[in-house]
């Protein structure tokens, strides 16, 4: 034992030149940190003073003002005023950005938007395109919603098991959530074209090959797909946590009793997961209505408007086409947020609910 | 070797027989590994072809390169091809040039005697090996530098500035009692409510407005504020004790000096889980910038790429190569500190 400890001392420090090194580094680290750090403490150096001038001046009264309005100040500039201008600009007509060069014209766009003969049919309705966007929308949120979910749920209770590398894998799943959604569209754009991986794939089968996103159903099909693989690893981790936090007790009891395991699951698992299955519903519905960046990037909306979301419908109206319209725009994206706040007011709720229940 | 059989294979607190759920999640997660990874490793080698290769069906798994051989009287070296002879038998030769349907060979070892063959008789002579024209050429030719140099500006001044504003903002909601304190609350778990999407129009005048359209901290300001990130250094904060700070008020220590000398440092590990989150979404924003941006030199990557990829002449091989360099900091997320997020994510259900 002793022997061993004198021989990795002696691996440790063979030569002289080495210690040296080792010393030199050793006084080289703090150094380094401290010229990193330079910057910050002389600014440190120079907040303080002023600081305790305000403090002096305004009392902790003050202070807590200074700590606050940074932040809320942007939250007021970039979030409230937009808020409120919104319903300003949906009650304005003509192509100009600038309010004041805008004419009112009460609820005639919230008309042009709503002016349809029969809602389940796009063509009928005077602004086709807002109602194509939600239909497709609509549509879009029920697949991928139902998708994601199932496979999350399937994934976090494959992750549950006690299994070999399950740290791996469940970093494995978060993968392409950190991926920005123009690198998602992009890499599943290369993949799904005529001498991409996925024809490939399919002619090894004896299938003709197909221009998968030039086809409705497939670019549509495509869009739900990929946006599940984008996503899912963030779900599978949050029913992963709440699956975590079911007491093992009850499974063992359950095992005494020999009871089968299509039984514990109904039981047991899925009555204890449902807030936090729930709180997923409601989140992946939120997401879903907000769909965008890469579906945008995946198939600019076509071919013709089978994969065109309500945000593109936004977007586009708002700034990217020719006949610009703000204040549809703006009356469109408050329809939208009258939805989300349905939605987030739920999730709220049920979140309150799941924590009640796990304190419970 | 038989002993990693057995510790693959064992399984816990089953008696180590094998049941059908077993098979059934091994198959489930090996084929997720293969769905997740897959695509991002058919880009990568996607993105080491060459543009005749890209335009290849069926493509080849690995990128390859054709071979080349100096022939004397050329300056170049010129493409290799094994050519199917007329009585049957195959040769490499190289191409000198190809005029329509047929192509003028020489070999290699005879460079005076030219021979023309059908180019339906060759093919080229390949090997695995990497086109690095795709990663040096956007640097040299395209804006891709500049596209660069902004995400990095934009991801690095949005993420120290959200650091900044939202730890004073959650120190002051977590360690003082003040009126209108649930009031300032609500509203920020009200903005939780309206994405961007739903504000498009009117943030876009008030950027203008305020004169930061086509600049990049039009990009940045209006992203710093963010609610997640209010609330995740309140809540860490909340768990700090309160005698601390009034053991550094007997000190005279001023309120500043207690967030920026007590506060600040125990909230590190809060801090850097906040830090990492506002460096992914920055370098992956794409909706605001694509509004806010107009002028080419402004561009993001994010933005610069799907420019480039709606262009009419889709280069590919140069997209590939760009969306690989985007992707480089997320992968180093992900490969170094993948474990923060998650547990950040499990813990407060946020993103």
């Amino acid at each position: 034992m002793e022997n061993e400890i004198a021989q990795v001392k002696a691996t440790a420090a063979p030569e002289g030149s080495d210690r040296r090194l080792r010393r030199l580094r050793d006084r080289l680290g703090p150094l380094l940190r401290q010229v990193v750090l330079l910057p910050l403490v002389l600014i440190s150096r120079a907040i303080d003073p002023v600081m305790r001038l305000i403090q002096a001046k305004a009392g902790t009264g003050g202070m807590i003002a200074v700590f606050l309005i940074p932040n809320m100040a942007i939250f007021g500039i970039f979030v409230i005023i937009p808020i409120i201008l919104n319903f300003v600009y949906s009650f304005t007509g003509g192509a100009e950005i600038l309010l004041d060069q805008r004419a009112w014209v009460g609820g005639q766009q919230y008309e042009r938007l709503t002016d349809c003969q029969n809602y389940l049919d796009p063509l009928s309705c005077r602004e086709d395109l807002f109602w194509r966007a939600a239909h497709n929308t609509f549509f879009f949120v029920l697949f991928q919603v139902s998708l994601m979910v199932s496979v999350s749920m399937i994934t976090a209770l494959i992750l549950n098991r006690n299994m070999a590398g399950r740290g791996f894998f469940r970093a494995v799943f978060f993968f392409p959530v950190l991926l920005s959604p123009v690198v998602v569209g992009l890499i599943w754009r290369w993949i799904l074209q005529r001498e991409g991986l996925l024809n490939l794939i399919v002619t090894n089968f004896g299938a003709e090959r197909v221009v998968w996103l030039n086809d409705r159903f497939y670019a549509f099909a495509a869009a739900i797909g990929v946006s599940t693989w984008a996503h899912m690893g963030f779900f599978t981790l949050i029913l992963l946590a709440g699956l975590q936090a079911i007491p093992k007790d009850l499974y063992e009891a359950a095992e005494m009793d020999a009871t089968p395991p299509a039984r514990v699951f109904w039981r047991i698992t899925l009555p204890l997961l449902g807030p936090n299955l729930a709180v997923v519903l409601v989140l992946a519905l939120i997401r879903g209505v907000q769909i965008f960046d890469e579906a945008y990037v995946l198939t600019g909306g076509g071919p013709g408007t089978a994969t065109m979301f309500m945000t593109q419908y936004i977007y586009e109206v708002g700034f990217a086409s020719l006949l610009r319209n703000p204040g549809l725009a703006a009356a469109a994206s408050i329809l939208m947020g009258a939805v989300l706040v349905v939605l987030t007011l739920m999730q709220l709720g049920l979140s309150r609910r799941a924590e009640k229940a796990r304190e419970r | 070797m038989s002993t990693i059989l057995t510790f693959l294979t064992r399984r816990r607190g089953h008696g180590g027989r094998w049941h059908w759920t077993d098979v059934a999640s091994w198959v489930w997660l090996i084929g997720g590994t293969v769905l997740m990874f897959g695509p991002a490793l058919w880009l990568i080698s996607s993105s080491l072809k060459d543009p005749a290769q890209l335009a290849e069906f069926p493509p080849t798994l690995l990128p390859y390169v054709q071979q080349t051989a100096a022939v004397e009287g050329h300056d170049t070296p010129l493409p290799l091809f094994t050519v199917t002879m007329e009585d049957g038998s195959t040769r490499d030769l190289a191409q000198v040039r190809r005029i329509g349907a047929n192509a003028q060979m020489v070999d290699p070892g005879d460079p005076d005697a030219q021979i023309s063959v059908r180019i339906a008789d060759r093919t080229p002579v390949r090997d695995v090996g990497i086109a690095h024209g795709n990663y040096t050429d956007p640097f040299l030719h395209f804006d891709f530098f500049v596209y660069l140099r902004n995400s990095v500006f934009v991801t690095f001044f949005a993420t120290i500035l959200t650091l900044f504003t939202n730890s004073m903002a959650a120190f002051a909601l977590s360690k003082y009692r003040f009126r209108g304190r649930d009031a300032v609350l609500l509203v920020i778990v009200g903005t939780l409510m309206v994405p961007l999407s739903v504000i498009l129009v009117p943030l876009y005048s008030v950027v203008s407005r305020v004169g930061l359209l086509d600049s990049l901290w039009g990009v940045i300001l209006p992203t710093i504020a963010t609610p997640t990130g209010v609330f995740l250094l309140r809540q860490y904060m909340l768990t700090i004790p309160d005698d601390l700070l009034e053991a550094a008020r007997m000190d005279h220590a001023s309120e500043w000096q207690i967030y920026w000398r007590i506060i600040l440092p125990l909230t590190a590990p809060a801090l850097a889980v906040l830090a990492i989150f506002s460096v992914v979404w920055r370098w992956n924003d794409f909706l605001w910038p694509l509004v806010v941006l107009s002028r080419r030199e402004l561009y993001t990557l994010q933005i610069g790429l799907n420019t480039y990829a709606g262009e009419l002449n889709v280069q590919w091989h140069y997209i590939l190569s760009m969306t690989v360099v985007t992707m480089i900091p997320v992968v180093l997320v992900f490969v170094f500190l993948q474990r923060f997020i998650t547990t950040g994510i499990a813990g407060a259900g946020v993103k």
